[in-house]
């Protein structure tokens, strides 16, 4: 079982998870701030936000997320010059990447969380907002202290498939260059092609390690926050 | 409703049937080729100047030095297909027999040559920089320190540099040069490295003109040899025929010109044309 | 939808002021952004007729595009039919009563649903190639459809499950009670509703699975994404020719999800969407689609 060794030693095998969860963690963040946003004018009284938001959700949903990683490298960095890392220190192409990939997965998933906060939107009652409203309260007190709080409890399951789905995912950042899982699986398939079986175990088991737990913690998490009503 | 439901998946399952059964016919042209009429022969379709589909027609030098040594052989233009052979696919394409000869930048090494035989060489091409036209600083691999260099994902050209030549050089990859070339030329890399002849054909592109230069010092030997099924002396000999007498007759001059020659590219003249080519084992 | 409504009050004049302005300023932020795109892509050369034009030709809709098309299809294509079939087989394994099937098939379930779609192609590449086990012209395909099968059967097979659960408990009852066998109650009562139930959803995964054929293009499967970079290489245009690639996917999967959409549609109007325990004219779309959501397992839509 040389192979195992070969995968904590020369291929770094944990430092590829490392970028894999740091990818993950990242994009989840940001996709869950422009994912609410999205949602919020989805909802908005202003036709041209409403417009404006389901549009987003339209295309990007139907764009593959290859497509989406490769034209944040050649249409955002390379075209439009948008260098997210300093382009003169010694390592800005691997942290540009990085970024850009980031930039690209928060912005695919964040038209899925934005469908995950406007179901959840749709499990508040609609006394909820009636009475919000009788109170007094504008659209956006209404949506941030009574809507929103009580959607978010409601949209746990499925914010937690979307971010199951971006850990995966993240795979894909391997096509601008991004060192993570399935990168370092494919250069260890080439040089050992003779175990082949093996490799994909060890890659494949670090994918059940990281996403199993999640599914298993929103699943309680959404029986335990449950609006109770 | 179940008997639509079985219905609607006999029928999908009938239909992926018919897709996978479909075009199985065309995959044993290869094997035809003693009888001297159709020939199936690999290329890339992606290099500019030595092997790229250009709608419906190939253009390059690895598709003019096929379509020589076909005709030698006794097989009209008209009557050979081209198939792509993309790297990682060449040993077994020819193995199957799908293809009866490869030109594909093809490089003779020793790994290889347990696999499949080798004609030829018909050029020998080396690992180079391309670099911006007005680019003054980077003259060789050793001034890369500190800069960006570009190749693709597997390269060992990219790793040569890095380990042989300029420890600090970043390396940037992608899945094709193309990416490298558009990188280049918006100025968020400084260099790309591969094979100089595949540079001087992305340098050599109409939209490319003026643009790029390749640096012209080299850092390693590619020969590049005619990919035939393990042991097919025969067809090694008559392609060895045929090369030689592209080369006498001025034909494979012709051709690198034609190809490659507006980009400046200059090769090693001891070695190309090539005069000797490797015995047929 | 009527929820939007409920969230504000019908706007006063103060309200409407308040809007328009709203809006008026968003489309201005929009037009900068585009005007900033447009201007930078223009400094790069990258809008010149040279560029754009040969898309307009007959030779790239027939030599790249269109063969593209093609081949993002043939492999969606045979990927949805292999994944419905071993995802109703993974599906009713799961539930079976005999421990032996149901364990084996929940753990394969699992594992699919863990793994990402681009780590199995790859595996299936490698294997493929190093085995010999098809054809080298195939092998592409072989290993985009083994990749992409395993994954949506796996998700096939849950929506299945999920489907015979969400069905009420009388059905399976009055199925045994008129003495079918536990197998024909699944097969003639449960699994046709189970389906139907779902049938919204499981068109819904073909947007999926088209989207994730996209993926085969690192593995040199012949879709469109990679003829993308063939136009790119022959007119050097490679960013327009992703443009309008990825325009073309957008095309085809938007008429794709309103499919799914009138599937349902039709659906409920024939009173088929048995599924739920709440009778189909008493709850509106959204209601539907939130249950339907909920029952979902994770991740359906979203690869």
């Amino acid at each position: 079982m040389d192979v195992i060794s070969e995968f904590f030693t020369e291929y770094d095998g944990l430092k590829a998870f490392q970028q894999t969860i740091y990818l993950t963690l990242l994009s989840a963040l940001f996709a869950l701030v422009i994912g609410t946003a999205v949602a919020v004018m989805r909802v908005s009284p202003v036709k041209v936000l409403q417009v404006i938001g389901s549009a987003y959700v339209n295309i990007v949903r139907n764009t593959p997320l290859t497509l989406v990683i490769v034209f944040c490298n050649l249409g955002l960095f390379l075209q439009l010059g948008i260098q997210l890392a300093n382009p003169n220190s010694p390592t800005s192409i691997d942290d540009n990447n990085f970024r850009l990939a980031v930039l690209g997965l928060s912005v695919y998933h964040a038209a899925f969380v934005a469908e995950a906060i406007r179901s959840g939107v749709n499990t508040v009652p609609l006394g909820q907002a009636e009475a919000a409203r009788a109170i007094g309260l504008p659209f956006l007190k209404t949506l941030r202290y009574v809507v929103l709080p009580q959607a978010f409890r409601g949209a746990i399951a499925p914010l937690g498939n979307v971010l199951i789905a971006l850990t995966k995912n993240s795979t894909v950042a391997s096509v601008i260059g991004v060192t993570e899982a399935s990168a370092v699986m494919k250069v260890m398939m080439e040089n050992r092609p003779d175990v082949i079986f093996v490799v994909f175990g060890i890659f494949a088991i670090g994918f059940v390690i990281l996403t199993l737990p999640v599914g298993i913690l929103f699943t309680s998490m959404s029986k335990r926050l449950a609006v109770k009503r | 409703m179940r008997q639509r439901i079985i219905a609607a998946l006999g029928i999908s399952v009938m239909a992926a049937a018919g897709l996978t059964a479909c075009g199985d016919d065309a995959s044993d042209a290869g094997g035809s080729g003693s009888g001297g009429e159709k020939m199936t022969i690999g290329i890339k379709f992606d290099q500019p100047g030595l092997g790229l589909k250009e709608g419906s027609n190939y253009t390059g030098l690895d598709v003019d030095v096929a379509k020589y040594v076909a005709k030698e052989m006794g097989v009209d233009e008209g009557n050979i297909e081209f198939k792509e052979s993309p790297s990682a696919q060449r040993e077994s394409l020819l193995a199957n027999g799908q293809v009866k000869m490869i030109f594909a930048t093809y490089s003779i090494t020793d790994t290889r040559k347990e696999k499949v035989s080798f004609g030829g060489p018909y050029l020998t091409a080396g690992q180079d920089l391309l670099v911006k036209a007005d680019n003054t600083d980077i003259t060789g691999p050793e001034t890369l320190n500190g800069k960006k260099l570009c190749s693709v994902t597997g390269s060992t050209s990219a790793q040569k540099v890095a380990d042989k030549f300029a420890k600090t050089v970043q390396l940037q990859k992608y899945d094709t040069y193309s990416k490298c070339v558009e990188a280049l030329s918006s100025g968020a890399i400084d260099a790309v490295t591969t094979d100089n002849t595949i540079l001087a054909g992305f340098a050599a592109q109409e939209a490319n003109k003026g643009k790029f230069k390749v640096v012209g010092k080299t850092f390693s030997t590619e020969r590049y040899g005619v990919g035939l099924k393990k042991g097919d002396t025969e067809t090694c000999t008559k392609v060895n025929d045929a090369l030689k007498k592209m080369v006498d007759s001025g034909e494979w001059q012709k051709a690198f010109d034609k190809n490659l020659g507006t980009a400046g590219l200059t090769l090693d003249p001891a070695t190309n044309p090539p005069k000797t080519f490797d015995a047929c084992a | 939808m009527s929820t939007t409504s409920v969230l504000f009050d019908a706007p006063g004049p103060k309200a409407k002021r308040l809007y328009a302005a709203v809006g008026v300023g968003s489309i201005v932020v929009l037009l900068l952004i585009l005007w900033f795109v447009i201007s930078k892509l223009n400094e790069k050369d990258q809008l010149t007729a040279a560029k754009w034009k040969p898309f307009l030709t007959a030779e790239i809709w027939t030599e790249y595009l269109i063969p593209g098309l093609i081949g993002t299809l043939t492999a969606a294509a045979i990927a949805v039919v292999l994944s419905l079939t071993i995802g109703i087989l993974l599906g009713v394994g799961r539930l079976s009563a005999a421990a032996w099937i149901r364990w084996p098939c929940g753990i394969v379930v699992e594992f699919f649903r863990a793994v990402p779609v681009l780590m199995m192609m790859l595996f299936a590449y490698a294997l493929f190639g190093y085995y010999d086990l098809f054809p080298s012209e195939r092998l592409p395909l072989a290993a985009v459809v083994f990749g992409l099968m395993f994954y949506n059967g796996a998700v096939v097979a849950e929506l299945v499950r999920s489907g015979v659960h969400s069905l009420p408990k009388g059905q399976n009852e009055a199925a045994l009670a008129i003495g079918l066998t536990t197998q024909k109650t699944m097969r003639l009562v449960l699994l046709p509703q189970a389906i139907t139930a779902m049938l919204p959803a499981i068109v819904g995964q073909l947007v999926v699975i088209l989207k994730d054929t996209a993926l085969g293009y690192i593995i040199t499967y012949e879709e469109l994404l990679r003829k993308a970079e063939q136009i790119g290489n022959f007119k050097s245009n490679l960013l327009p020719a992703l443009i309008v690639v990825g325009a073309i996917f957008v095309i085809v999967n938007y008429f794709l999800g309103l499919g799914a959409v009138k599937v349902e549609q039709r659906m409920r109007r024939r009173g088929r969407s048995a599924g739920g325990p709440l009778a189909p004219d008493q709850i509106d779309q959204t209601a539907v689609a939130a249950a339907a959501a909920a029952a979902l397992p994770p991740q359906e839509q979203i690869r």
